[in-house]
Formats: structure tokens, C-alpha cells, sequence
């Protein structure tokens, strides 16, 4: 009889409940495009933010609202893209491919150490002990906190403590520009081929004497490029990229260290007057002199 | 005498903290010698907390000790005075002790300049205003020379609201090895005492009392022995215990009061001056002078002279390192104290307003600390209890390791930590713990930087 009872009673309450879901499916259901389920399933659910959403998911809602183009999304490849805009119907959109650019060249073997560090493997914790021991302040201390950061094994540290970026693999992410804790990092379109590798606000003989390959301010760059493409700011080449289409390789020829240089094809080829490097070992540490 | 009293034995301290050894016994009774003037003094216009100040020197001009070279560049910001005799070589970009370049008046000294002060004015400090004090005080150019470099005359004018009755003097100097501010209740006791009745004056507080530690009860004596029995003035001497330097412990410690997590002293009445500070402003405001020089600790095993030296701000390490006798074989520079200084990277940097000592450490006592390999956390517990805070070390240092930075500081309070290194210190794993926690500060704030950038 209890049996009965207790199964009658559960089996009531059951069908209640079911009831109220069912009516509440009904008149509480959200109308979504199935094809944001569809175009999120095609995108490389990287959640890398690339695009400038927060996921893939987001950018899957944007692209069937309009607001992005597939080709945005540049972890993609760019087949899938133009598959995701037939599918959709819309425009494919033209983005330029960026890749992550480091605004320094000064290895092991060019730039002069001032003291050694010791501690933490990690930029972070270099630049919070007396600022890392390299002793151009600005230069890239390679300790790799943006090879770990980066989540598509596109930065790579080369045997001179330095990161070097696969464009392949670069997806423009973003991560190692917010790594980096000397902002050596930007992201920069492959059609800005004219590029100065230094920060060094330091002056000629100072930048030189804490690195082989510092922008020494020497405006011969400025002198060369087409007028307003190269300006010097506080000792530094500083390139408007606005005037792009003007950039050759002209004036990267009477660079005398090689601070400004012309990428192509993942490498970057040095001006004609550019100090021939040929030492490969570290250089020793060696304290501050004056 | 001490041994025997038993009243020593129960002395009031905060809860937690660590004991480090103190190495104190080098300098302690080495009384303040006066350095040379180097031949070149760096001089960095933000050598204290708030905007950098604006020079107003040029290239070429020459200044007379003491006379004004930048003004104050807003209110929470102070003035800058030439520390000697010489011409302006130059504002130029120079390492600092956190490393980043920072411009810098460079100043040439005389060398055949007798560095007379000839740049003051005696004043009656008696009949100023509070209003006038606190610009007289600005003027100078003081600022916490404990090492937190906060404009002292900012102190003096607490947020709306706020009434303090109490000021704290804070003479506790817990980190290891340094005497500077020991040496100074020795020293100058009478300008301490001066400095002490002019905070008091401004703020409109009812008492002072000057805390030390039972390390220092040669420096109590001293004081008793000046103040009259129904002087304002108190001294009193808590338990010796790492970091009761802090503002926070020392208020605990003296009057058993907690100032509430991410308030100043000023919201439960408090004030908290450091003891140099308040012998400079005692010394200084009479005679409308500003602060050109401060009292360094140099020692450790890598020196050969160390002691307590009263050095010009803007002094090279590498000329005091010359001065006092560097053998060269030292590893590891720290300015400040063992456990919150910072190493530093370069000779060329100069001595700060906020700089009270420079530790010379040898090979052979980093070696140890190089060896050690960092274990995984075995959860413990000793840095909770070493921690003054009342934080969650361990909790933190796991959460950092996975770069969690938001979470340690929305959830486990990271922003009350002011990285005293007790954790660090107590960790049987030799984790890094306290390193781990400004990581993922200047990542936070790096973090909020760029959503202020952002949102504007």
C-alpha cells in the first residue's frame, strides 16, 4: 500500500513538473540563428581575442549580426574565411595580416649586461629587482615571459636571449604585446617593412656603449627617407607609418649599426653601412665605467 | 638592568611577524660621520611619491648649497635643493634603483668650495598657521625618509573629516642591519623633539608618542632624559619584531588600534612619521632650509668602514662604495634593508630622499640563498603566521603560479600586502613568494592601465 502510495505521489509530482517545463519551453523560448552554432563550430575555438571579442562564440555572434567580417578572425585560415562568408552571405572583408614585431635586436651578443640576474625566470620579475641586469634599461631582457605567453608557439628564443616571432604562426593574439613589461611588443600589418629594432632613448655614445645595434640618433635615416616618413624623437628613428607607401630600403643603407631595418620574407636585411656582427658568444658582464 | 626588569618581558608588539637575525651590532654605536661631496651628484626628479618635480635650473647655471633647483609639480609632489656647491651640468636620463632611466638634474660640485649652507633664513616657527607650516614643510622638500618617500606635508593635511589626536613617531627601524634612524634619536634628539612639536602643532593632536624597539633602549634614555615629566611627549619602547616599522603594526603595537584595510592612519586619528623625517623637519623649518642630505647605514660583509654616514642626496653608490673601502668582491647591492630594499643594477645610481641604507653582500653569504631550489608548496601554514597582515601567503603564492592576478586580488586581498617579505622568509619551500605577489601587483596595474585606456 506504501509502495503504491509513494509511486503515485512521485510519479504526480513528475508530471507537474514536467508540465511546467514544457509550458515554460514554450513561451519562455529564445529565437537564436542557428548559424552562429554552425559558424562556431567552422572558427578555430582558440578564444585567443585576436579580433577583438572576447571568444569565439562572440565572434561567431558578430559575424552573423554583421558587426565583423569573417576574415577578421585571422587564427583562421584563409580559405575557411571565405567558406564562412559564402555561408553567411556577406562581404569577406580585407584584413591585413599582423604579426607581432619586437622593437629590439639587442642579444646576448651585442648588448652589454651591467650586473647578473639571479632569481625568477621571468621578465616581470627582472624588471621588479633593480630593473633586470641588461644595461640598456629599454632593451628586451630575454627571460621569455612572451614565449611563454604565447599560446600558438609562434615565439621562439633564439640562442642570443632573444624571442623571434614566426610570422607563419603569429596570429596577432595580442598576449605577448601585454606580457612584455618593457612594451617592446606591437602589433604591426606585414606591409610595414621598414622597421627600427631599438627603444633606447639614450644618446649616441651612451646607446652605443650599452649596445652594438642601438639606434645611436644619428637622423642619417631621417635624412634618406622620403620627407616626414622618418622623424627623431628624443634620440630615436620613429617611422609614421601613415606614409607607408613611401618606405624603401634607402634609408636603412647608411644605418651605422643596424638599428633600422627592412623584414621580408621573415628576415630582416641591414643597410650596407651596418657594423658586420660576427661575435656569437655573450658578451661578459661587465659594471658600469665612467 | 635590562635583564632583570620584568615589566621588559611583557612588552606590547603586533600579532605575527618573523625574527630575523638583526646584524644591527656593526653600526649601532658608530656615531654619523659626514661623507666627501662627490665631484658629480645625480639628482632624479621623481625621487618621491606623486608628480616628478619641474626644474628650474638651466644647463650652466651655478647654485649654492641649499638654494632651490625644481619646484613641486602639484601638490602631492615636493621641491628639490642643490646638495652642494656647483654648476648644472645638464637634466639627463639616468638609471635609477628600480631600474628605468629617469631625468635627472646633473650637478658638478666645486671641488674648493668650503659648501658653506649659505641658503637659509631663521623663521619663527612658534607664530606660523597650520597653513603656513604646511607649505613651509613643502617648500623643504621632505618626504618620508623611512623609505616610502610620501610628501611629508601631505600628511599634514589629512582628507576632510578626519581628526588626528595621536602622532606616532615612528623609530622602530625593524629591518636588519640598518641604524639610521637609531643613531638619529641618539644624535638629534632635540631636533627630533622640535620636528616632533611641529607635527603635533599642525595636525592639532593632543599627544606624541615616539616608538622604538627594546633593541634601542639606549636611544629611550636619551630621549627621557630630554623631555620634562609632563611633556606630551611619550616614548615607549615595544617588543623587537620584523616589520613593526610598518604604520599599520606600529599603531597596533603602541596603542593596540587596527587602521582599517585601505585607510590612512588619519581615519582612526592617527599620524605616523618616520624619525629621520621629523629631526629633518625639526632641524630644517627654523631656518626655511630644504633636505640636501640624509643619514645612510653602510654595511655589510662586502664593506670595510661601515657605519652610519650623512651622505648628500644625489651621491653615486660607486663613490661611497670608493669612500668606504669596496674590495670588489661583493655580489649583490641592496639599497635599503635586507628584506624590502631592492638589489640594485647599476654603480651609477644615486642615493635617494628615500634610500636609508646600502648593504654590500659578499659571495659567500648569497651562495646559500643562490643554491636554494624551490619546492612545491607543502601547505604549512607558516607563512600565515608569519604573515602581519592576516593574509593567505600560500593561498596567493598557488594562485599567482597560475597567473590568477585578478582573483588574488578581488578574492584574497593582494593590495593589502606591503611586501615586508615575512612570507618569503618563514618558507620552508624557499618559495619566492613575495616576489610572486609584485608580479602580479605591477601586472594588475598594468592590467587596469589599459582598461583606463580603454574606457577613455
Amino acid at each position: 500500500m506504501y509502495v503504491v502510495g509513494a509511486l503515485s505521489f512521485m510519479g504526480g509530482l513528475g508530471i507537474i513538473l514536467a508540465s511546467v517545463l514544457a509550458v515554460a519551453n514554450r513561451k519562455l523560448h529564445v529565437a537564436e540563428d542557428p548559424r552562429i552554432d554552425e559558424v562556431e563550430e567552422m572558427l578555430p575555438k582558440t578564444n585567443c581575442g585576436a579580433c577583438g571579442s572576447p571568444g569565439c562564440r562572440a565572434f561567431a555572434e558578430a559575424c552573423v549580426g554583421g558587426e565583423k567580417n569573417p576574415a577578421q578572425c585571422t587564427v583562421s585560415p584563409p580559405e575557411m574565411a571565405v567558406f564562412i562568408a559564402d555561408y553567411l552571405g556577406v562581404e569577406l572583408g580585407n584584413e591585413e595580416k599582423k604579426v607581432a614585431r619586437l622593437a629590439c635586436a639587442g642579444g646576448k651578443h651585442v648588448a652589454r649586461m651591467r650586473a647578473a640576474y639571479s632569481g625568477m625566470e621571468s621578465c616581470r620579475a627582472a624588471v621588479v629587482t633593480g630593473g633586470g641586469g641588461k644595461a640598456c634599461a629599454w632593451g628586451c631582457l630575454g627571460l621569455g615571459d612572451c614565449e611563454v605567453s604565447c599560446d600558438f608557439d609562434a615565439i621562439v628564443m633564439d640562442r642570443q636571449g632573444l624571442p623571434v616571432v614566426i610570422e607563419d604562426k603569429c596570429v596577432a593574439c595580442n598576449d605577448c604585446v601585454e606580457a612584455c613589461p618593457l612594451d617592446l611588443f606591437s602589433l604591426q600589418p606585414v606591409s610595414h617593412k621598414l622597421w627600427v629594432a631599438c627603444k633606447s632613448l639614450a644618446e649616441g655614445d651612451e646607446a652605443l656603449a650599452d649596445c652594438e645595434v642601438a639606434c645611436t640618433g644619428c637622423a642619417r635615416c631621417a635624412a634618406d627617407a622620403p620627407a616626414g616618413l622618418i622623424t627623431m624623437k628624443n634620440n630615436l628613428a620613429v617611422i609614421d607609418y601613415s606614409k607607408n607607401a613611401l618606405a624603401t630600403k634607402l634609408p636603412i643603407q647608411r644605418c651605422p649599426t643596424g638599428a633600422i631595418v627592412w623584414l621580408e620574407d621573415g628576415h630582416a636585411d641591414k643597410g650596407a653601412a651596418a657594423k658586420k656582427i660576427i661575435r656569437k658568444e655573450p658578451l661578459p658582464i661587465q659594471p658600469d665605467t665612467n | 638592568m635590562v635583564l632583570f626588569n620584568p615589566s621588559h618581558w611583557f612588552r606590547d608588539t603586533f600579532s605575527h611577524g618573523v625574527h630575523p637575525e638583526e646584524n644591527k651590532r656593526f653600526t649601532a654605536r658608530k656615531p654619523i660621520q659626514r661623507l666627501p661631496f662627490a665631484p658629480e651628484l645625480v639628482l632624479h626628479l621623481s625621487q618621491h611619491a606623486g608628480a616628478p618635480s619641474k626644474p628650474i635650473v638651466h644647463p650652466g647655471q651655478e647654485v649654492s648649497r641649499g638654494e632651490p633647483i625644481a619646484e613641486a609639480g602639484g601638490f602631492v609632489s615636493v621641491p628639490l635643493h642643490a646638495p652642494a656647491t656647483g654648476i648644472v651640468k645638464g637634466i639627463e636620463l639616468r638609471p635609477t634603483a628600480k631600474g628605468p632611466r629617469t631625468s635627472s638634474i646633473i650637478l658638478e660640485t666645486y671641488p674648493g668650495d668650503s659648501q658653506e649652507l649659505r641658503y637659509y633664513e631663521s623663521r619663527d616657527v612658534d607664530s606660523m598657521t597650520t597653513k603656513e607650516i604646511i607649505q613651509a614643510v613643502q617648500d623643504t622638500g621632505l618626504v618620508g625618509l623611512g623609505g616610502a618617500a610620501f610628501p611629508t606635508h601631505v600628511k599634514l593635511a589629512p582628507p576632510e573629516g578626519h581628526k588626528v589626536h595621536t602622532i606616532l613617531i615612528n623609530g622602530c627601524e625593524c629591518e636588519p642591519f640598518l641604524t639610521t634612524d637609531h643613531r638619529i634619536m641618539i644624535e638629534q634628539a632635540d631636533d627630533l623633539i622640535a620636528g616632533s612639536k611641529i607635527v603635533m602643532k599642525a595636525l592639532g593632536a593632543e599627544r606624541v608618542i615616539i616608538g622604538t624597539e627594546d633593541n634601542k633602549l639606549d636611544a629611550v634614555e636619551v630621549l627621557k632624559s630630554k623631555l620634562p615629566a609632563d611633556s606630551p611627549i611619550e616614548v615607549k619602547a615595544v617588543k623587537t619584531k620584523y616589520p613593526q616599522g610598518a604604520e599599520k603594526m606600529l599603531a597596533k603595537a603602541l596603542l593596540n588600534i587596527e587602521i582599517p584595510s585601505g585607510n590612512y592612519p588619519s581615519s582612526v586619528g592617527l599620524g605616523v612619521f618616520n624619525v629621520s623625517s621629523t629631526a629633518q623637519l625639526g632641524a630644517l623649518l627654523p631656518v626655511s632650509g630644504g633636505v640636501i642630505e640624509r643619514v645612510v647605514t653602510v654595511t655589510g660583509p662586502g664593506i670595510e668602514k661601515p657605519g652610519n654616514y650623512m651622505v648628500p642626496i644625489g651621491t653615486p653608490i660607486r663613490f661611497i662604495l670608493e669612500q668606504l673601502g669596496f674590495n670588489g668582491n661583493a655580489q649583490c647591492l641592496v639599497m635599503g634593508g635586507p628584506m624590502m630594499g631592492s638589489s640594485v643594477s647599476s654603480l651609477d645610481v644615486p642615493i635617494t630622499k628615500g634610500c636609508g641604507g646600502l648593504l654590500v653582500l659578499t659571495e659567500s653569504i648569497l651562495s646559500d640563498q643562490l643554491d636554494q631550489i624551490t619546492y612545491p608548496c607543502i601547505s604549512c601554514g607558516h607563512c600565515l603566521e608569519a604573515c602581519p597582515m592576516h593574509l593567505n601567503p600560500c593561498q596567493l603564492g598557488k594562485l599567482a603560479y597560475k597567473h590568477r592576478y585578478q582573483e588574488m586580488e578581488a578574492d584574497f586581498h593582494l593590495n593589502d600586502c606591503f611586501e615586508c617579505g615575512c612570507c618569503s622568509f618563514v618558507c620552508p619551500s624557499s618559495i619566492p613568494l613575495v616576489q610572486y605577489f609584485r608580479i602580479a601587483k605591477s601586472s594588475n596595474r598594468e592590467q587596469a592601465m589599459r582598461e583606463r585606456a580603454k574606457a577613455s
